[in-house]
């Protein structure tokens, strides 16, 4: 197939009409259709061997792509006079036209008026020709530095994640002879886990986390401490870089578990000290991971989606909750959720269908509060449409009347009265878009009471603005509604008894989803005797490590287990290392980050044992240190790529 | 059935059956003393055997080296004998050498001493059985400097880390940036110092790659004034104000297609599309004389290994061996039936490889102007040549994104690396031989990455 067209291709002459035209063109009427056939074949077979010659300047000039230019050079060799002047901005420059049963291209040439020329600011200069230098490989192994490729693409992490028996080998196999660090070792050790345990395979794709100690070079344990200060410190400018780094940076593979911990782990702190900001900051961490485009986030949702989730239900995620815009995080958050389901869910891990259970259940709950609830219905609300009609719309009649309620009734707490009202603005925000799609035009304010109860009259005219801005709305609402394929809304709502032993697992793990939240703010109120409210900064230390261990036991043993509080392990050995930190706020961070750089290891096992890490971390250590110092100095500056990056002497030298 | 004639054919014709004499040997005895007569009588019937002398191939090599343009290389092309053996090394004294790594460190001083003595011994007693004869071609004289050169070069080599599977090397890799697709020519000196970069818009510029920037030779009134006696008469001639990175060189009129450095980095050759090879000092940054002769294109150029004698090939189907003070060429060595695309000089300077578009790869004899080999096998231009740092093979890189090894003792393909899936446009060897690396152009894959990828081996611990 292929090659008969090569053979037409190589036999093409051009068509004797052609040459007709262009005899006409100059002048020449009469032309014998024996003469046209001798000059077709003469002009092909010289245009074709111009084209060979040009190709030949195009392959030495190491390009794939032929320019006039080379077309120029080729006509030079034949020793004819080049097109001048046939630098087209176009890729095609000839226009069509046709008319009186003739069709003719031609090319376009516009009155040029030279004052404007003149007049036009000159363009910036092109920067000039530089030289660069990075380090393709050391001893054998890349540096994972923006300039090289990812390590690890995203198809390879995503086959690690989903076919972890089929990706194993083959990853062994590669990393093997390249030393790649840990880079192996994770999909190996999701194999030998499956081998123990082949039943749990099933419908448990969440287990199959890392469980290998991994090892990070001495640049990605500072780059790590670096990023985590930035992302939660002070200094604004510093956070958005860290933040670009995040969501750009292709060698962040490796740190993935690390970043994943910091930010669940950051979230239960948090939520505890109702510290917003840092909530969102952590939140805006969690948007620059989904956002890098080489990271596979699959293995590490099942701790990122707990701590979202926290920030769209929690109770009370600020000091002030009359003042402050918590709803704005819990509306960021539930976006977050909406991308993570668009992502991430699939039929084994019916991620969508469990959260949507989860914010149902909390709204249906008479006593829920109104920042619970606003949580549940901004998070139902982002999942798209379909869930909005089949979720949200039967229930607004409900809601209508306990919105009234507070807002009509007498003034209990003034903070329910601002949830109500926020509850009631979101309600109307989310349900006119789809209310205008559902119902037709005539917009009757007693229809609308009839069928939705109080909410009915203002969500009529705010269906009748929805309209009027038909078109703006439109576009914004295809951008937002996320296309939902398998996990239909019916199916989460009915408790269908799923086969097997799966249904232990799939009930369990939205309870263990919302948990912590609610044990964490429980302990706000009730203080039990583990995560009491921290007197000193070692206490937050070993809560969270111990909640941690809590949680990850929670995901293998089955749920009354996860009730009670575990003994607490072995008391990290490196407790003493954490410097004093001032300020209520860095509270729960700083020894997070400590711990995050002293254990050089998978923080989800929780079974590992602290001591053998540390000694695998000083051992690890001094191999660095033994490296010429020239040698590691560039790869690291290459690293600090956010700031280096915008600040270096050619601003525009990446072209994109 | 009976009356066909194709059938006929196939029943009395006899298949022919090119095999060479050890292969026909061993099948004969294999059934002899098997017995097998009914075997041999069907090959004794329908087969007509071929046999030749030399080496048998294999079937990989068979399939690898048909189909050039032209055919199959003649096995009488391939018969003389080729030198390809390093030519003896002069012999330098380094006393300076031993007081050098006894005052840097003492601790390691009897371990160094064994293998340096090795590599210089094996390299300066023994004479190659298959080295040229020394004085086979006229090379210039050793210069101090080139001696002092020898004498580093030789300090590295002791403390270099063999590569090999276990021990990959660290790669520095150099990007030009805002290139915009006209970088078409790129030469690094032997000593990671320069990289010199041919353009699309005529110009060569060469980099400083380490912290000593490029300086050019005083002016000549300047220049008389300096005390000619002082011991540091060499850093006086240079003019601190002219200190630089980068230094472009004008003079071409069209793409610079090829660079390289001379050995001694003193010299720059480049050659263009305007048909001229230009010779540039590094000293002044001029040109110093534009070598014309190709009228065509001149693709591709460079230095002997022993510097003065250099060569090039281009678009009229020739590749012209020159000498620097000689305006015109020495040799014309002429038989490529395209363009001569890529020239290389073999590590003892007594041999010149080019590789053409008509897809094969030509030996050379520099004294006498004889084509002693010809490679083919490639399915289409070569684009990349590089010796092995022995001198006993030879790769070639072309569009059908295949690197091909040759050995020129015996003119056979000896191995084919595949994984290219474009033109392979530059091949380097590893200063020990021991890897290979390979670069293409490609837009498509990453823009950043200029079309010349070059690498350079640190494999020496510091």
């Amino acid at each position: 197939m292929a090659e008969e067209k090569k053979l037409k291709l190589s036999n093409t002459v051009l068509p004797s009409e052609s040459m007709k035209v262009v005899a006409e063109s100059m002048g020449i009427a009469q032309i014998q259709e024996e003469t046209c056939q001798l000059l077709t074949d003469e002009v092909s077979y010289r245009i074709k061997e111009i084209a060979q010659d040009a190709l030949k300047f195009m392959h030495m000039g190491k390009r794939q792509k032929l320019t006039t230019s080379d077309i120029d050079y080729a006509l030079k060799l034949k020793n004819v006079e080049p097109l001048y002047g046939f630098h087209a901005q176009e890729f095609i420059p000839f226009r069509f036209a046709s008319g009186g049963g003739r069709e003719l291209y031609f090319y376009e040439e516009k009155e040029v008026d030279l004052s404007d020329i003149i007049n036009t600011p000159l363009p910036r200069v092109p920067l000039d020709v530089c030289l660069k230098a990075h380090w393709l490989s050391i001893e054998g192994c890349q540096p994972a530095i923006p300039e090289n490729p990812p390590p690890a693409p995203k198809e390879q992490q995503k086959a690690e994640a989903t076919e972890p028996l089929k990706s194993a080998k083959p990853g062994q196999e590669e990393d093997g002879p390249l030393k790649g660090k840990g880079q192996g070792a994770a999909p190996a050790d999701g194999k030998g886990k499956e081998k123990k345990a082949p039943p749990l395979l099933e419908g448990a794709p969440l287990r199959l986390k890392p469980r290998s100690i991994h090892e990070l070079s001495v640049e990605q344990q500072l780059y790590y401490k670096e990023i985590t200060e930035a992302c939660v410190g002070s200094c604004e400018a510093k956070r958005a870089e860290a933040l670009q780094s995040i969501a750009t940076d292709p060698g962040l593979y490796q740190m993935l578990p690390r970043f994943s911990t910091f930010i669940s782990e950051g979230v239960r702190v948090n939520v505890v000290q109702n510290n917003l900001a840092l909530l969102i900051y952590l939140m805006r961490m969690v948007k620059a991971l989904m956002d890098n485009p080489t990271l596979y986030l699959e293995k590490y949702v099942h701790e990122l989606i707990p701590a979202v989730m926290t920030c769209i239900v929690s109770r009370q995620l600020c000091l002030r909750p009359d003042v402050d815009n918590h709803w704005a995080l819990r509306d960021f958050a539930a976006r977050l959720v909406a991308q993570i389901c668009k992502h991430f869910s699939t039929t084994t891990n019916n991620i969508q269908s469990r959260i949507t259970k989860t914010f149902t259940k909390s709204w249906v709950d008479e006593k829920t509060p109104w920042t619970t609830r606003y949580g549940s219905i901004a998070g139902l609300a982002e999942l798209g449409h379909d869930v909005i009609k089949t979720l949200i719309l039967p229930r607004l009649q409900q809601e209508g009347e306990r919105i009234r309620s507070v807002l009509d009734g007498p003034v209990l707490s003034n903070i329910d009265r601002i949830g109500a009202d926020h509850v009631q603005s979101l309600l109307l925000k989310h349900c006119a878009p789809v209310l205008a799609k559902l119902r037709l035009p005539p917009d009757n304010q007693d229809a609308y009471r009839a069928e939705f109860g109080s909410l009915g009259p203002l969500l009529c005219s705010h269906v009748v603005k929805a309209r009027a801005q038909a078109a703006l709305q439109a576009q914004q609402v295809n951008r937002t509604t996320l296309t939902i394929t398998q996990p239909r809304p019916t199916l989460t709502l009915s408790q269908a008894p799923q086969p097997g032993p799966r249904t232990p697992g799939l009930l369990k793990v939205p309870g263990s989803i919302a948990l912590p939240v609610q044990t964490l703010v429980s302990a706000r109120a009730a203080a039990p005797p583990q995560p009491s409210p921290p007197p000193t900064k070692f206490i937050v230390m070993s809560s969270s490590s111990a909640s941690s261990t809590q949680q990850g036991r929670a995901k293998e043993a089955p749920l009354p287990i996860l009730l009670q509080p575990l003994p607490h392990p072995l008391p990290p050995p490196h407790l003493e290392a954490v410097p004093s930190v001032g300020g209520n706020r860095k509270l729960g961070i700083a020894p997070l980050q400590l711990q995050g750089l002293q254990k050089l290891t998978a923080p989800s096992p929780p079974d590992l044992a602290p001591l053998s890490l540390r000694l695998n971390a000083v051992a690890h250590l001094p191999v660095f240190s033994l490296h010429p110092g020239v040698r590691r100095q560039e790869p690291r500056c290459g690293r600090w790529s956010p700031r280096s990056r915008s600040h270096s002497n050619h601003p525009g030298e990446w072209p994109t | 059935m009976k009356g066909n004639e194709t059938m006929l054919d196939f029943r009395t014709s006899k298949f022919v059956l090119r095999i060479s004499r050890d292969s026909y040997q061993l099948l004969k005895r294999h059934l002899q003393e098997k017995q097998n007569n009914q075997i041999w009588n069907i090959v004794q019937e329908h087969l007509y055997i071929d046999i030749f002398d030399g080496m048998p191939r294999s079937k990989q090599q068979i399939d690898a080296m048909v189909g050039s343009l032209a055919g199959e290389a003649k096995r009488e092309a391939n018969k003389s004998k080729v030198f390809f053996g390093l030519l003896k090394e002069p012999e330098i004294e380094v006393p300076l050498d031993d007081e050098d790594e006894e005052g840097e460190n003492e601790e390691g001083k009897p371990k160094k001493k064994k293998p340096k003595k090795d590599s210089i011994g094996s390299k300066s007693k023994k004479q190659d059985p298959n080295a040229p004869p020394q004085n086979r071609i006229p090379l210039p004289e050793l210069k101090d400097s080139d001696k002092l050169d020898k004498i580093m070069n030789m300090k590295e080599t002791t403390k270099r880390v063999r590569l090999g599977p276990d021990c990959l090397p660290s790669i520095c890799f150099y990007t030009f940036l805002n290139a915009y697709q006209g970088l078409t020519a790129v030469d690094v000196t032997d000593d990671s110092s320069l990289i010199a970069g041919g353009f699309a818009d005529s110009t060569v510029r060469v980099w400083s790659v380490t912290p000593k920037k490029l300086r050019s030779v005083k002016q000549a009134a300047d220049l008389s004034l300096i005390d000619k006696e002082s011991d540091d008469v060499l850093e006086r001639i240079m003019d601190e104000k002219t200190a630089s990175e980068l230094k472009i060189l004008y003079g071409h009129s069209g793409p610079v297609y090829g660079a390289s450095f001379s050995p001694d980095r003193n010299y720059l050759l480049s050659s263009s599309e305007d048909g001229t090879v230009r010779l540039w000092s590094l000293q002044t940054f001029t040109c110093l004389v534009g070598y014309k002769g190709h009228n065509y294109p001149v693709w591709d150029t460079q230095f002997s290994p022993y510097g003065y004698y250099f060569v090039s090939g281009g678009h009229d189907r020739v590749a012209r061996l020159w000498a620097t003070d000689h305006y015109q060429p020495l040799r014309i060595f002429a038989g490529h039936l395209a363009d001569v695309n890529c020239t290389r000089f073999h590590p003892n300077s007594n041999y010149v490889a080019t590789g053409s578009a008509d897809r094969t790869v030509r030996l050379w004899d520099v004294l006498n102007g004889n084509c002693v080999r010809i490679f083919t096998g490639h399915k289409g231009p070569i684009h990349s040549l590089t010796f092995s740092p022995n001198g006993r093979f030879l790769a070639t890189g072309a569009t059908d994104g295949r690197v091909l090894l040759w050995d020129i003792g015996h003119g056979l393909m000896v191995g084919e690396l595949k994984g290219h899936t474009d033109t392979v446009c530059s091949l380097r060897f590893s200063r020990d031989g021991e890897i290979l690396a390979s670069g293409f152009a490609s837009l498509s894959h990453d823009s950043r990455v200029s079309p010349d990828i070059y690498v350079d081996f640190s494999g020496e611990t510091a």
